[in-house]
């Protein structure tokens, strides 16, 4: 396995939080790991984007053009991203935000209403966990229940009591792609 | 323990000849903090830093463990010096320029953070060692080889005067000016150095005793004309006086 | 043991916890702050020396203070700081006490930005300051080896009384990946007969770098050039990477070499020859190790994140003997593992390729 994820949004859309709940499972579950941000000005309020590995291999390169997997959190992501999927890769799309569509054929495009969800769950900040949940279930490089144990592990304290609502997102999340699945 | 007073050299003063002009003050201070360390009976846990300037070479003077600092930077190496033996006693000597010019953010914050340390400032209103320009001190209207027409304030700015600013400081527990232009007034100096260093050693803070001196060489004066060119004319831009004495240092007395 | 997720920024100043540092003075820049930060908690709860300068001068000051003092001691910067940190560094080196610095470098020159960049290889490894001097030079290019390299830093600044220095970059001061942490015993760290802690029972020290006279300072400048020559001598090191049959070899260190070595994995998979050298230690630099390798290759290929420095290096190694080429990012821009596939791609079948 050699994956290589970008997750992107704006910031406080908790980009680079899926990407490190991402990062732990994946360490959890033996492989090697890097997580990496793009960092700078631009982290209040602009784009914030981390780009995980989770490789059999020892990991060279944390930066990629060509990610197997993106999660686009907003338009800019999308328009900047959705290009770059590798052939054969999945892109999930936060659909209560982002509202054009992927023409491409080669890759697989899951349309996740995040925000949508995550308001139906009481808490706007969620959307993160959906779309990571989304991940979870289509391309299968973590399992759900290593992703829960990361985010027991990496919630900082003040968070804490939202352990219970940020499973239910991921578990939200994954409905969705169970539903495109059985179409 | 009040050795008597006589011509023996303190211990903590070296037998080396000292490279100063004739009738340069640095002889009598460098001799005061001498006299003052062995009073207290501290010179095998007390570590000086020389400056850049004509106390340069300060290190071959003291009989004491020394460290020579960049231009200015003697108190940032105090500070380092002191953090990791905060048990050993750590002094500065340090000239205008060093202090005043080019190390004032290093003075300024060493004194802010209460830095446990000593700093002895020798304030002769010229840079001696590069020979006689402008020093952040140098008195208006005062010739120097780089203001040849006399210090003009609009086109050089004013004098800093560093006791003062020092004192502002949280940080500093004991702020002094001082002169050696006489016995008794070098005898008021050794005194404030003693309490400097009395300051540290009961760990209340940052001290610094600023003291007027003068450089008959650069000014262009003989010696006893420069002692009463410092009484003159530097002491009435710099008065002499104590700018901060916490009253736990009051208490050393 | 087990492996942990960390920060590149806190795995360096973790490493240097447990090698024994005792003193840290620091000034916030991006992108190191975290590791002041990650010292400012770790250092107070040990009971250890942390201070926060008002200035990255006052801080290499404070460094050699503690250092004439003995103590372990490290400050860490970025680019910018690193300039004025120059200073202290040529006072230290001049006065022979051991001290770690590390530089997580910006994108510059002047204010630059905060992305990863390689823009101070020629400032760190040529000297940096006034006065004959080099500094040793360590470049990790993964977290594991910053930390390694860190521990190392220490002990070779011990071992030559001199700057022991970490090249690093955004990049590496900012990704996460897992790491072990070495449990090391206390530093066996030599005698410090030198060292300023007051002249009780012995003659008085003197830590100075003033040697008035030049027969004086001549003497001091071959003493510290002969500790450059046993440094060259002992302590080089490089990585390298299926250069077994490698008609290309790419010469690349830190986050350079990192990718490079994607990019070399790649290019073997269809079917070019590629190979990598990666320089460890920058200062000494592998020069006789490079000539060798590059005996048995047909082309290099420099990369770096910069406008080539490093290269002056590899061609002086090689004597120019065969063609070298060149791919530099600038300004904090990394290139992806595909762009200099296409450099490797354009060496290999050079008709294909744009020029």
């Amino acid at each position: 396995m050699h994956e290589q994820i970008i997750i992107s949004g704006f910031g406080g859309q908790g980009a680079l939080f899926a990407g490190q709940v991402l990062t732990y499972a994946g360490l959890k579950e033996g492989r090697n790991v890097t997580w990496l941000p793009s960092y700078g000005p631009e982290m209040r309020g602009g784009t914030a984007r981390c780009t995980v590995t989770l490789s059999d291999e020892p990991i060279g390169s944390p930066i990629t053009d060509s990610p197997t997997v993106v999660i686009a959190m907003n338009p800019p992501s999308m328009e900047m991203f959705e290009p770059r999927v590798k052939a054969g890769g999945f892109l999930f799309v936060n659909s209560s935000i982002v509202s054009t569509d992927s023409t491409r054929k080669d890759i697989t495009t899951i349309q996740v209403p995040a925000n949508d969800i995550a308001e139906e769950l009481g808490n706007e900040r969620m959307a993160n966990m959906v779309l990571l949940g989304a991940l979870i279930r289509a391309t299968g490089v973590i399992s759900m229940k290593s992703a829960i144990a990361a985010l027991e592990e990496n919630l900082p304290e003040r968070r804490r009591h939202l352990l219970p609502l940020n499973e239910e997102a991921l578990r939200r999340g994954a409905e969705v792609v169970e539903k495109v699945v059985r179409g | 323990m009040e050795k008597k007073a006589g011509f023996a050299k303190p211990e903590a003063l070296t037998d080396a000849l000292t490279h100063y002009c004739p009738g340069c003050t640095h002889g009598i201070i460098h001799r005061l903090i001498a006299e003052v360390i062995d009073e207290l009976g501290i010179r095998e846990i007390t570590i000086g830093i020389a400056p850049v300037g004509c106390a340069v070479l300060a290190y071959n003077y003291f009989n004491l463990d020394f460290a020579e600092a960049a231009h200015g930077r003697a108190p940032a190496m105090a500070t380092g010096l002191k953090r990791v033996q905060p048990d050993k006693v750590v002094f500065t000597y340090q000239g205008d320029g060093d202090l005043a010019a080019i190390g004032t953010a290093e003075i300024v914050h060493a004194a802010s953070r209460g830095e446990n340390i000593t700093t002895i400032f020798i304030n002769n209103a010229i840079y001696g060692m590069t020979g006689g320009q402008m020093a952040p001190t140098t008195l208006p209207g005062q010739v120097t080889t780089s203001t040849p027409f006399g210090r003009d304030v609009k086109l050089a700015g004013h004098p800093l005067r560093v006791a003062e600013l020092i004192a502002t400081t949280s940080g500093a527990a004991y702020v002094v000016r001082r002169m050696v232009t006489k016995p008794a007034t070098i005898a008021s100096a050794k005194k404030a150095i003693k309490l400097a260093f009395q300051a540290q050693r009961a760990e209340l803070g940052f001290s610094l005793v600023e003291i007027l001196s003068s450089c008959p060489t650069n000014w262009g004066l003989s010696p006893l004309e420069a002692l009463e060119w410092v009484e003159e004319n530097m002491a009435s831009y710099y008065p002499l006086g104590d700018y901060k004495v916490i009253d736990e240092v009051k208490s050393l007395k | 043991m087990a492996k942990i997720l960390m920060k590149g920024n806190e795995a360096i100043a973790e490493a240097a916890i447990r090698a024994g540092c005792e003193a840290y003075f620091g000034y916030p820049i991006t992108p190191q702050t975290e590791l002041l930060e990650y010292m400012s908690r770790r250092m107070v709860e040990l009971g250890r020396v942390f201070l926060q300068a008002e200035s990255e001068l006052s801080a290499i000051n404070m460094v050699y203070g503690a250092a004439c003092a003995g103590a372990r001691v490290m400050t860490s910067t970025s680019s910018p700081g690193f300039s004025l940190m120059q200073e202290g560094i040529s006072y230290i080196v001049c006065s022979e006490v051991p001290a770690v610095v590390i530089n997580v470098m910006r994108g510059g020159p002047g204010l630059g930005n905060i992305q990863p960049s390689q823009g101070d290889y020629f400032q760190m490894t040529k000297g940096g300051g006034h006065g004959d001097y080099n500094v040793i030079v360590l470049a990790p290019a993964t977290l594991q080896e910053a930390i390694d390299l860190t521990i190392l830093a220490f002990d070779l600044a011990d071992k030559y009384r001199s700057v022991a220095t970490i090249i690093a970059d955004g990049m590496i001061g900012q990704i996460m990946e897992p790491v072990e942490l070495p449990e090391i015993e206390p530093p066996k760290r030599p005698e410090q007969p030198w060292a300023l802690t007051g002249a009780k029972g012995r003659e008085k020290n003197i830590i100075t770098s003033l040697y008035l006279g030049g027969p004086n300072l001549e003497k001091v400048n071959l003493r510290l050039q002969e500790t450059l020559e046993e440094i060259k001598a002992n302590e080089v090191r490089y990585a390298e990477y299926m250069l077994e049959g490698a008609e290309i070899v790419v010469v690349a260190y830190g986050t350079a070499g990192r990718i490079a070595q994607t990019v070399v994995q790649e290019a073997r998979e269809e079917g070019i020859p590629a190979g990598l050298f990666r320089p460890i230690t920058m200062f000494p630099f592998p020069y006789d190790r490079l000539d060798e390798v590059a005996k048995s290759v047909e082309h290099l290929l420099v990369f770096e994140l910069n406008a080539g420095q490093m290269l002056e290096d590899v061609r002086l190694a090689t004597r120019d003997r065969l063609p070298i080429h060149f791919y530099g990012k600038m300004g904090g821009v990394v290139p992806s593992p595909a762009e200099v596939l296409a450099q490797i791609k354009k060496i290999a079948s050079p008709q294909q390729g744009e020029r």
